[in-house]
């Protein structure tokens, strides 16, 4: 079963297309959504979300394909965006009351665990909260209500290493539950090479690629060649380039690399570098 | 049970998971029977996804070196020791043919090549 199904999803801007967006994510697994500023990750997410309307395409959120179910399915889903959204005259103790009101299955034993992991005051307001202190709070209410899939919008961009280092360690608890997944976007791509099933990347709103990671990094190799041995590789094998005055970089398909070739393993980021390169 | 795992080695990471607990079962480390720990529990302590130990996990079970219980887990196969441990020998026999191959091509003799191999047994080297 997949925890979300996007299928040919498509949103019309003045200034801004969403290309036919397809995506599937498998229960079970964390997907990583991948992309530039402005690539059309927060329009997708809010979509599935049914907060704007799509003009085309269908959408199955843990089975939901209408509308009206997804309002039903929407207890089982903890989403963390950009900035909490919360009023700032509030404390934690009563953004905590609120949720409790809206999640059936809110569980406040769960929801002060957080607080305490976190270091997070109940009685403090929020307008006194640091930017990652916001986060945490978001974390911690999206986390309390036994929510069964996570949606996470460029959640820990503004985070100190440690607390990234932190978040890591409680998606991977959440997922210790088989039927758990998560869908978590950033532009920050090295927080998601380890953790990740699944890689996808979007690119001007359109879906570039979009599979297993452990596959993905398997498919490339970076080579550091002479502009002439550049051109010795065939048509189509280089996936990007940088060409330079003393030497070139080529992401490179792994299939078609002459054999006296040195290569590297590309990172993510340089996977996602290479593909999105304007030539 | 072990694993380090190396982010600047050219092997995939299942892999080497994979080989890591291959030679821990045939070490005798783990024993046959001997129950690992769940994939997604591996995954967090490796810090690595969860299809990365499924696959290693899958290896082994291909391999037939451990078994895996729908709702129990992934324990360490009972007797496939043997068949592994023939597995290894046939292994060895390549590699000796190679060496000798390469040694022969170097214009060594068996007695140097037999010294060779003496002081990589003893660790001297």
């Amino acid at each position: 079963m997949n925890a979300i199904e996007v299928c040919n999803l498509t949103k019309q801007y003045p200034k801004f297309y969403l290309d036919h967006v397809n995506l599937t994510l498998p229960c079970g697994c964390i997907m990583g959504f991948v992309g530039e500023n402005g690539a059309g990750k927060s329009t997708t997410i809010k979509a599935i979300l049914d907060m704007i309307h799509t003009d085309e395409g269908s959408i199955n959120l843990l089975g939901a394909t209408t509308e009206k179910e997804r309002v039903q399915v929407k207890d089982d889903i903890g989403v963390v965006f950009d900035s909490s959204g919360y009023p700032d005259n509030l404390n934690a103790l009563q953004v905590g009351k609120i949720q409790k009101c809206i999640y059936t299955l809110w569980d406040d034993e769960v929801y002060t665990q957080y607080l305490e992991k976190f270091v997070i005051d109940p009685k403090k307001k929020i307008k006194d909260y640091s930017r990652g202190m916001k986060m945490k709070l978001s974390i911690a209410t999206a986390l309390s209500h036994h929510a069964k899939l996570l949606i996470l919008d460029e959640a820990t961009s503004g985070l100190d290493p440690v607390f990234r280092d932190q978040v890591l360690d409680v998606f991977y608890d959440f997922i210790q539950e088989e039927n758990h997944s998560i869908l978590i976007s950033s532009h920050i791509v090295s927080d998601l090479e380890r953790i990740c099933d699944y890689v996808t990347f979007i690119h001007k709103g359109k879906i570039i690629v979009s599979e297993e990671k452990d596959e993905l990094l398997e498919k490339y190799r970076l080579v550091k060649v002479s502009r002439e041995q550049l051109d010795e590789l065939e048509e189509g094998a280089v996936i990007g380039k940088r060409v330079g005055e003393y030497g070139c970089d080529a992401l490179v398909n792994i299939h078609r690399i002459p054999e006296n070739f040195h290569t590297e393993r590309a990172t993510l980021e340089e996977i996602m570098v290479y593909m999105m390169k304007e030539e | 049970m072990n694993i380090f795992i190396s982010n600047t080695s050219g092997e995939p990471i299942y892999s080497q998971i994979c080989c890591q607990l291959k030679e821990q079962i045939l070490s005798g480390d783990l024993k046959p029977g001997e129950a690992l720990p769940s994939i997604r529990a591996l995954a967090k302590d490796l810090r690595v996804s969860v299809i990365t130990t499924k696959r290693a996990y899958e290896e082994l079970e291909k391999e037939k070196l451990i078994n895996s219980v729908a709702g129990k887990g992934s324990f360490v196969a009972e007797k496939n020791l043997e068949i592994m441990r023939e597995q290894n020998l046939r292994k060895m026999e390549t590699y000796m043919q190679e060496i000798s191959r390469l040694g022969k091509s170097l214009g060594m003799d068996y007695e140097d090549a037999a010294d060779m191999l003496k002081e990589w047994w003893k660790g001297e080297l």
